[in-house]
């Protein structure tokens, strides 16, 4: 659409007092008992803030029209009033404390975590969210989907256009029922992340080594998107939150097909929308260079690219280049550890719990016959699994 | 100087360019040192800042003494004193500040008590950790250490601080009835007890690092308890400094009882960092 | 003029500005260093801006087409420090060297030499900072907040980042103690606290706050530097430490900053919109009284930036309703304004098209701060481009309005020469149209979900975000007019009278135009 006729549409849906016209220009009502309250607030608030803004611009323009020496107005010389500084004191007061208390009990309303009967523990990743469901034991990973992540690489060539929802679509959506409580942990493996979804009006920060509690409790079936809305580094910007909420029976299908699931899944896999299959991989099987190369592109450009960038030169002063790195060319057992363990004190983290066996022997094979490298060695899952 | 007013406006101001430089110099050597270069370039903003500090001082040594400066200018200088002595009350403000927060809200969030996910945060993330004060947090960081007891070289460091702020009173009597003899020596005395106290902070240290394994990475309790003795330390080693200068300059009858600022400005400097110490014995030390 | 004026004109050529570059090495002129200050500011507004228009070249369209994230990220946050702390705050402080001897009688301020460091500081700090963008892995990359755990993990650039803080912390609190010596000390007899102009009020209380919150952020930075090098772990769960913690004591520091970067604007705007009124201030003890309970507010509300980092609901509570208290004094301020205006007989030379652009514009970001201060409506807005929106209209209309008000209103006591009201006119209706082009629509892409400090983002919000560009080249851009305006009235023009203004009050205009270097040699006479 374009801005001139986006513009006109917005004038008249304000006039007409519309809402679906209104949705690319205000908050969103949202799914949950909670955000429909918090848009009421932000409405009321909104008018308020209107009408105060249309009375002090009001008088403001008026006297200006009026009051100007080109009309022959002559200055008045009083300049206090006891009685007038009262009321424009006491008026706003008594505006605010009527704002006040309805905000008030939606804000206690949002802090009663009480009797959630489903929880999931939220923790942000440099730039990923991992997903536990407390009760029933899935857990996955949820990146931004690999289509989209190759076409935000600066220079990708791709029209981004072409997306319905690009940057806020996720390789394995967080699947909620609706119609429950839902109780979110959130905490965070790095540095602080924030789970937003607008629809749930739930944000709350993940704070590496504290966990904050929140809740939601969906209305209607539905997908709903957001992002993580605390600066946490480079990709900031690229980790999209998308919740899938599904009836209850729908939900308990879900449950029961992906429980139990296995503590480390794939975490690339454009697989279906509710991938967390449990792929059983023989981790104790010999693999080919190729077969653990061909693989390990994918993991790299999901976990690693961000950092050490899609071509392996790194950027420069901030993260080393793996073409030509002493570690990814160099003796095996120190590179599996680089990445097993993390260099601790800086952003390369440990992975042993973000990829499995396979995955890690894949991206580790990659780094050292791929972007440059050609080392020619091989790393077994098996090795890897010996570790654990 | 112009006759028409009392004002004392100098025209020439050498100095703050080449304390800009010194600053500049001794910031960047300081942070290429932390990147893991040498120390030199620090050192040369080190010494230029010291030279000149001598040289800036010299200069409203020598106004003062022929005499230039009008009570207004002294009674500015008293104000930028005052304010400079708040602006330092901010500063360890922050650092308390932490000690509080660490010991109402963190440590008892990480140990499971209060709102929000505290609860969670304990049994998920730390479970068993119940902080008792002090702690190196549940990584237990540093490894086992001991705690600083106050008894012992704090209480008599204690006792060294509040005695000097005696000797620095007697001091400030006897400019007040301009017997400078008695001035310098209870000056003198209130130097030796201020370097003493440094030289005890010192073997404080010495103990900590080699007998108590307390360092500056043994968790919370050892951030704090470096960052605010250490900065505390530093403090009455300046304030040292400066009435050592102060004391050469008595021993010069400098000063009389009607134009000594620059004893009351040190003396209110020492007291600032003798209070601090007494929060410091509290907060730190003994609770 | 005044008998004071005509009295000291003799003594003018007794000791004039020293010749060539060491006059201003080593001055120690309230004028020069005035002088100084405002020129650093705007080569710094070029600087902080033009950072700015690469944000927004690169928010132009969705997809990444220009910088790298991570550098994007670092113009975020160096945009951010250049124009707070390179471009408002030295404006400001220009601007109390230059008025405020002047508008309290007083020869100069009270310790010139001080002055002059507190100056000659900043191009070093400066130095510090910017050069961290020339650094293997670039500039600092957390946001001006530099939050821990994040802030930890940059590069080369950290500890220059660190230092160059406590650079421009120690020229700030220096410039302040001056300013609070000058003021209570160096009034002309007679010129009682009550008698003092707003914009002398004003300052007197924003120096109580820097000097009460740059230590603090010295302190907070301090420790994020010995958590990064000397092991500490304030910043750290597994040491017992908290990164939120950082944040309680930052934004303690932070908010009063932002009222720092305020408070001399509503004086400036107390001084400019009498004089065009024709008609004395409305309220002038309740414009003082307002201030100091804005300040006051100011140490109390700082969490209202963290509602979502997960304090008690308590906590929660007490700081919202802090904050909307803010609203009152300022509201009386706005009210003050609005009554001085009213049945005066105004005029609309530019300082005043300014002044008012400013209290139109910093009301309608003033409104959306109280939107932001209700807490559960903040969950959504908070990090959005609404806050964005919220602040660019307090700072841009506000601050730099009131800054650029300043200028016009009192550039031709500076120079002696007249502006180009021609231009001065039309820059400042091309820069306001191009203003609400550029941060309204921010409102809306905030509402509708669009994260703060992101360089690429969804197709929805594709069309605002090129309207802001636009706005924001535009906006950029006209600034060319003040510089062109400015440095054509630094050269000549039309000589400027003593009054300069019809309806001005106040010593300064008591002073011939230009001032000469030494005003109020002996103290006038105060009515
Ligand atoms: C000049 C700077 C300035 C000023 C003056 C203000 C003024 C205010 N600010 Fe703003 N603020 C910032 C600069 C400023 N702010 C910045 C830089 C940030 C972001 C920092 C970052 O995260 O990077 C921020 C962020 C910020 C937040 C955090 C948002 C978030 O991150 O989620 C909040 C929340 O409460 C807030 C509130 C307010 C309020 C209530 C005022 C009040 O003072 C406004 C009062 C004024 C009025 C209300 C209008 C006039 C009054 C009337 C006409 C009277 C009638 C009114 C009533 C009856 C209500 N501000
Ligand atoms: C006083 C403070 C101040 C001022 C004046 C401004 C002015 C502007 N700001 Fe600023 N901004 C902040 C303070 C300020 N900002 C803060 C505190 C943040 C938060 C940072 C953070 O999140 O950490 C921020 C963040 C911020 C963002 C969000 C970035 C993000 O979240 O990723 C954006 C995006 O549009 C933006 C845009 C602008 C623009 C377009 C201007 C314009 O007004 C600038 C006007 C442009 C110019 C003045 C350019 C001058 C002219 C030319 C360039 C032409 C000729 C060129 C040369 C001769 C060199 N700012
Ligand atoms: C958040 C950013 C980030 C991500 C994501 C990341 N790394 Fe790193 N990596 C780093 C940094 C920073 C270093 C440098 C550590 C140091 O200072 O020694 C590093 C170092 C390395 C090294 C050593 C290179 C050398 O020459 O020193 C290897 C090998 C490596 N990473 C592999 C990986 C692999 C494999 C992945 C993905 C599974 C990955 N990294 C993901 C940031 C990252
Ligand atoms: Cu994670 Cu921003
Ligand atoms: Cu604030």
């Amino acid at each position: 659409m374009s801005i001139v006729s986006r513009w006109l549409l917005a004038a008249s849906a304000l006039l007409l007092g519309g809402q679906s016209a209104l949705a690319d220009i205000n908050m969103p009502v949202g799914v949950t008992p909670i955000s429909k309250e918090v848009y009421g607030l932000h409405m009321m608030i909104f008018w308020i803030c209107c009408v105060i803004g249309a009375v002090v611009f009001g008088v403001m323009f008026y006297s200006m029209f009026k009051h100007r020496k080109s009309k022959g107005a002559k200055p008045a010389d009083f300049h206090e009033s006891t009685t007038v500084e009262i009321i424009w004191t006491a008026v706003p007061l008594v505006i605010l404390i009527a704002m006040a208390i309805p905000a008030a009990k939606t804000l206690i309303a949002m802090e009663d975590t009480s009797d959630a009967e489903v929880t999931v523990k939220v923790t942000g990743y440099q730039w990923k969210w991992h997903y536990e469901y407390l009760d029933s034991g899935i857990s996955f990973f949820s990146s931004l989907h690999p289509d989209h992540n190759a076409a935000r690489q600066k220079g990708s060539g791709v029209d981004v256009s072409q997306f319905d929802n690009y940057l806020k679509e996720v390789d394995n959506e967080l699947v909620l029922p609706v119609g429950k409580k839902v109780r979110f942990l959130h905490t965070s493996s790095d540095v602080i992340h924030s789970w937003w979804v607008p629809a749930l009006a739930v944000k709350k920060d993940a704070i590496p080594g504290f966990i904050n509690e929140n809740w939601a409790l969906i209305e209607e079936p539905g997908v709903y998107r957001g992002n993580c809305t605390e600066l946490c580094g480079r990709d900031h910007g690229f980790m999209p939150v998308v919740v899938r909420a599904l009836p209850e029976a729908e939900y308990d299908a879900w449950v029961a097909e992906n429980a139990p699931a296995p503590a480390i899944t794939e975490s690339t896999g454009a697989a279906a929308t509710t991938a967390v299959a449990a792929v059983e991989e023989d981790a104790d099987r010999e693999w080919g260079l190729d077969e653990l190369v061909a693989k390990g592109e994918g993991i790299y450009n999901t976990n690693c690219a961000s950092c050490h960038q899609a071509n392996g030169q790194g950027l420069p002063g901030a993260f080393p280049a793996i073409t030509g790195s002493p570690v990814a060319t160099g003796p095996i057992d120190a590179h599996i550890n680089t990445v097993y363990v993390g260099v601790s004190g800086t952003t390369m983290a440990s992975f042993a719990n973000q990829l499995s066996d396979v995955d890690m022997a894949a991206v580790l094979t990659y780094q050292r016959n791929a972007l440059g490298n050609s080392v020619g060695d091989t790393v077994q899952p098996s090795a890897i699994k010996a570790l654990r | 100087m112009s006759s028409a007013t009392d004002y004392y406006i100098p025209h020439e101001a050498k100095w703050p360019i080449v304390g800009s430089i010194a600053l500049f110099l001794f910031f960047l050597g300081f942070a290429s040192m932390l990147n893991g270069g040498n120390w030199i370039v620090m050192a040369v903003g080190a010494a230029l800042l010291v030279f000149m500090m001598v040289r800036w001082f010299g200069d409203v040594i020598r106004e003062s003494e022929s005499g230039t400066y009008s009570p207004q200018v002294d009674v500015s200088f008293r104000m930028a004193m005052m304010w400079f002595i708040f602006s330092e009350v901010m500063f360890f403000g922050a650092f308390f500040g932490a000690l509080f927060y660490a010991r109402t809200f963190s440590l008892p969030w990480l140990s499971g008590f209060g709102e929000g996910g505290a609860a969670a945060t304990n049994a998920v993330l730390w479970s068993g950790y119940d902080a008792v004060w002090p702690t190196n947090g549940p990584g237990e960081l540093g490894g086992e250490y001991m705690a600083m007891g106050w008894f012992g070289l704090p209480l008599i460091n204690t006792a060294i601080l509040l005695l000097s702020g005696v000797t620095v009173t007697i001091a400030h009597h006897a400019i007040k009835e301009d017997n400078h003899k008695k001035m310098v020596r209870w000056l003198g005395a209130t130097c030796a007890l201020g370097f003493l106290f440094v030289f005890l902070q010192a073997v404080e240290y010495w103990e900590a690092y080699s007998h108590l394994n307390l360092k500056m990475g043994t968790g919370i309790y050892g951030s704090t308890f470096f960052m605010l003795t250490g900065f505390h330390g530093f403090h009455v080693t300046m304030g040292a400094v400066i009435l050592l200068f102060v004391m050469l300059r008595g021993t010069k009858k400098h000063f009389s009882s009607t134009n000594h600022f620059a004893f009351e400005a040190a003396a209110w400097y020492w007291h600032f960092v003798d209070v601090v110490w007494l929060g410091l014995f509290i907060f730190v030390y003994i609770l | 003029m005044s008998a004071a004026s005509a009295e000291h004109h003799d003594h003018d050529d007794h000791h004039g500005p020293a010749p060539g570059l060491t006059r201003w090495l080593y001055t120690t002129n309230h004028k020069d260093i005035g002088t100084l200050y405002l020129l650093f500011s705007l080569l710094m507004f070029f600087i902080g801006g033009g950072m700015a228009l690469i944000i927004r070249a690169e928010l132009f369209q969705p997809g990444l087409q220009l910088v790298d994230p991570l550098f994007f990220n670092s113009m975020t946050t160096m945009h951010a420090l250049v124009m707070i702390f390179g471009v408002v705050m030295p404006a400001f402080v220009g601007l109390a060297n230059w008025m405020i001897p002047m508008m309290i009688g007083a020869p100069d301020m009270a310790l010139p030499r001080l002055n002059n460091w507190s100056f000659w500081i900043m191009p070093f700090a400066f130095t510090l900072l910017l050069s961290t963008l020339f650094m293997e892995g670039g500039g600092p990359a957390g946001g001006w907040t530099l939050y821990a755990p994040l802030s930890l993990q940059g590069g080369d650039s950290f500890a220059f980042v660190i230092f160059s803080i406590h650079f421009m912390g120690i020229s700030s609190v220096m410039g302040s103690i001056n300013i609070v010596a000058t003021i209570f000390n160096m009034r002309a007899p007679g010129m009682t606290l009550m008698k003092m102009p707003l914009f002398v009020w004003t300052w007197l209380i924003t120096a109580f706050l820097l000097i009460a919150v740059m230590p603090v952020l010295a302190g907070a930075v301090t420790m994020l530097l010995t958590d990064r090098f000397f092991d500490t772990s304030f910043f750290s769960a597994a040491g017992g430490g908290d990164p939120v913690m950082y944040q309680h004591i930052f934004w303690f520091f932070g908010h009063p900053e932002v009222y720092i970067l305020i408070l001399p604007a509503f004086g400036i705007v107390s001084s400019i919109i009498p004089t065009f009124a024709r008609k004395p201030l409305f309220g002038y003890a309740s414009m003082v009284y307002a201030t100091a309970s804005i300040a006051f507010l100011s140490f109390i509300v700082w969490a209202h930036h963290m509602f979502t980092v997960g304090m008690p609901l308590a906590g929660e509570m007490f700081f919202m309703f802090a904050t909307m208290m803010i609203s009152v004094p300022t509201g009386v301020k706005v009210f003050n304004w609005i009554a001085t205006m009213w049945r005066g007989s105004m005029t609309f030379e530019t300082p005043m098209l300014f002044a008012v652009g400013f209290l139109v514009m910093f009301t309608i970001g003033g409104l959306s701060g109280l939107m932001l201060a209700i807490t559960p409506a903040d969950i959504q807005y908070h990090d959005t481009y609404f806050v964005v929106a919220h602040f660019h209209y307090v700072l841009v209309p506000g601050a730099i309005y009131s800054i650029m008000a300043a200028t016009y209103y009192w550039l031709p006591k500076w120079t002696g020469n007249m502006y180009d009201e021609k231009w001065g006119k039309i820059h400042f209706w091309v820069s306001t149209i191009f203003l609400n082009v550029l941060f309204f629509p921010m409102h809306f892409v905030g509402l509708a979900g669009m994260p703060r400090r992101i360089p690429d983002y969804s197709m929805q919000f594709a069309d605002w975000n090129a309207v802001a560009t636009i706005g924001a080249f535009g906006f950029g851009f006209s600034q060319l007019i003040f510089v062109y305006v400015v440095f054509k009235c630094m050269k000549g023009g039309e000589k400027a009278t003593d009054e300069v203004w019809e309806g001005a009050d106040g010593l300064e205009w008591t002073v011939p135009s230009p001032a000469p270097y030494h005003t109020f040699e002996t103290p006038p006479p105060i009515r």
